[in-house]
């Protein structure tokens, strides 16, 4: 028996594993009931050997697809073994490895058997038999499927913290090539009554404290990146349209990893493209922390991310004439747009500014990039960057006195001008 | 002679208490040990501290009037840390918080105040750090239990974590290194020190049979989840620290 579960979450989880999120945060459900868990705070239990972090048990339901779409590992005309698990197999799973404090939770998603209903049926059974017959408040993440119906969307917002569906490609016509079967209406449809239905019940609960919470954590999608030839400014684009249309907490960009012969895609062996990954999602924080908009990173003279510098660096270099700061005197909002000051930072010097004038030592000790700052601000201090650098000239310097990522990850493509 | 060493017992109560006693003897700067601590190099009058709930009590309020909640905690996560010299910085601390009106708490430019910001946050890495390596075994009479060898001396913050996480389980949470350990039976956590732990390592038959079973999953489980195209030992290591490694079932 337990020879049969092993090699089915051996190959259940296999499946899922090109999934990114793994997020446990953002959920407020607590432990009032003697029961099993709370979901308060996300942690990561583990990290798998290519770095990312294992915060919840992430598996399918099962590798049966009706769809056939061509960067899937589970596609329809791939030879592979199928398995499925059973309700209870998934629910035992959950429970034995959240009480060994291996996991924050569950993270269900699945191919599509018969149609979209009867699987987001079988996903919803078990977040409710997990909530209901377990006392489960543990962090359940399930995978809307596309085409859905309402009822079934809410019931699973009454079970789940997190849902998200994936809308895979960055556009349309990416889709259409590589996901010929699939259709982005059916991907919005669902997404979108969530997105009603968690305002609707947020402002609900302010008046009535009874109303039961629905999907918590909101909701996340996922693209693909580098199975077509969507540009970064075409993905960015996009990413910032669902932020702002559906509520999104999270877009999560996942560099494609090749895994068949398909001649629409990547040739197998080619490199993932970790950096450029690595690139748009420092983006993405630019846009949703910082407060960067899309345009000012991505435009059409700039369409491409530089993959040598970060974003931050490379837009601080075509607006030079915003720079220098006084970084004792600038409110937040700028602090953030200097290269080499992250948002702890930021507040730090904000806060340790009412003291006391900063200068280098201060603020090297409260830890920004110096290297990189210095450039871009001026403190109390009367040591500041006096020549008039060019932005290569800065970029020069900065890259010659770094290791950065670029220099580790590409030896042979290292030529300084 | 002037006083210039103080010893304590290493207690939290000890170290208010000798914050007290600074004050009350009007001493200057004193470096303080705690009594399990080498103290032979030290040169000039050395005065021992006896732990005093009261006059503890009433640093500990004092302390409360003049900080945030979160600031009063830091000082005790920083005691937490154990590291050599902390309660230097600690007591330097407290007599910048006493001697300004406005709060210091972020007034980085000071020594003392970084210093303390800065291992309050290691303190707290590693409380964080013990809420996701802590990896239960089930025994045969249903106590979920975990060993662990924590840089500092996290289980009184971790308590309540798992308290609330756990509340249906009975556990037991030892920390190897500090030879005590947590005890959760349903109702109240309690701090237990007997050498619970050499018993049941020696002894395969205290786990309960389908452990082994859940072992083997979670490791197929890692295994299975990796994406050997996208290997990066160097993030790897940094994210689980080699030190850990030994408590983690699937490592």
């Amino acid at each position: 028996m337990s020879e049969r579960i092993r090699e089915k979450l051996a190959i259940l989880a296999d499946a899922a594993k090109y999934d990114v999120s793994c997020s446990s945060s953002g959920s407020k459900r607590k432990n009032h009931n003697k029961g099993l868990g709370d979901a308060s705070n996300g942690i990561c239990h583990t990290y798998t050997e290519d770095g990312r972090c294992v915060s919840l048990l992430k598996i399918l339901l099962t590798n049966f697809c009706i769809y056939d779409c061509a960067y899937c590992v589970t596609r329809k005309s791939n030879d592979i073994k199928r398995v499925a698990f059973t309700v209870q197999e998934v629910v035992d799973l959950t429970i034995n490895f959240y009480r060994r404090n291996y996991i924050e939770g569950l993270f269900l998603s699945s191919g599509i058997f018969k149609n979209a209903d009867y699987t987001m049926e079988r996903l919803v059974q078990v977040a409710k038999k997990l909530r209901l017959e377990h006392k489960f408040n543990g962090y359940i993440h399930l995978k809307s499927i596309p085409g859905a119906s309402d009822e079934l969307m809410f019931e699973a917002g009454l079970y789940a913290d997190r849902l998200s569906i994936n809308i895979e490609m960055p556009t349309e016509n990416g889709l259409k090539l590589l996901a010929p079967d699939k259709d982005r209406k059916d991907m919005i449809k669902p997404m979108n009554y969530l997105k009603d239905q968690i305002i609707l019940h947020k402002d609900q609960k302010k008046l009535i404290k009874s109303t039961p919470i629905f999907a918590p954590a909101g909701q996340s999608t996922q693209m693909i990146i580098g199975a077509t030839n969507e540009t970064d400014q075409e993905i960015m684009l996009a990413a910032d349209k669902f932020y702002k249309g559906f509520n999104l907490k999270r877009v999560y960009y996942s560099g494609f990893v090749p895994i068949s012969n398909d001649k629409r895609l990547p040739v197998l062996g080619s490199n993932v493209p970790m950096l450029r990954e690595n690139r748009l999602y420092q983006t993405d924080w630019l846009m949703r922390l910082y407060g960067f908009k899309v345009q000012e990173l991505l435009n059409d003279q700039n369409p491409h991310l530089d993959l040598d510098i970060d974003p931050k660096l490379s837009w601080a270099l075509r607006n030079l004439n915003q720079f220098p700061m006084d970084i004792n005197r600038v409110d937040l909002q700028l602090i953030l747009r200097v290269p080499g000051i992250g948002l702890q930072s930021a507040r730090k010097i904000i806060e340790a500014r009412k003291f006391q004038k900063l200068n280098w030592e201060h603020l090297k000790k409260i830890g920004i990039a110096v290297n990189r700052a210095k450039y871009f601000i001026t403190c109390n201090s009367r040591s500041f960057e006096s020549r008039d650098l060019s932005a290569m000239k800065i970029k020069q310097f900065i890259l010659s006195g770094s290791s950065g990522k670029y220099i580790k990850n590409n030896p042979q493509q290292l030529n300084l001008f | 002679m002037i006083i210039s060493s103080v010893i304590y017992d290493g207690s939290w109560t000890g170290l208010l208490s000798v914050v007290f006693e600074i004050y009350e003897r009007k001493l200057d700067t004193v470096k303080i040990f705690r009594n399990t601590e080498c103290q032979s190099f030290l040169f000039g009058e050395t005065l021992t501290v006896i732990s005093d709930e009261t006059t503890a009590l009433r640093v500990w309020k004092g302390l409360a009037r003049k900080l945030s909640s979160s600031g009063v905690r830091n000082i005790y996560c920083c005691f937490l840390s154990e590291l050599t010299g902390i309660e230097d910085s600690i007591v330097s601390y407290i007599q910048l918080v006493f001697s300004t009106k406005d709060s210091v708490e972020k007034a980085f430019t000071y020594s003392c105040v970084l210093r303390l910001n800065q291992v309050g946050k290691m303190v707290h890495r590693e409380k964080h750090r013990m809420e996701a390596f802590v990896r239960f075994k089930l025994t045969r009479d249903y106590i979920y239990y975990a060993k662990i060898e924590p840089d500092f001396n996290v289980l009184p913050l971790i308590l309540q974590h798992f308290k609330n996480r756990y509340a249906d389980q009975k556990w037991i949470i030892y920390d190897l290194k500090r030879s005590y350990g947590l005890y959760y039976d349903l109702n109240v956590v309690e701090e237990i020190t007997f050498d619970f732990h050499r018993s049941v390592s020696q002894n395969q038959n205290v786990f309960e049979e389908s452990e082994i079973t859940y072992q083997n999953l979670w490791k197929d489980y890692f295994k299975n989840i990796n994406i050997p195209s996208r290997k990066n030992t160097a993030l790897h290591i940094k994210h689980i620290p080699l030190r850990y490694w030994k408590h983690l079932i699937e490592k």
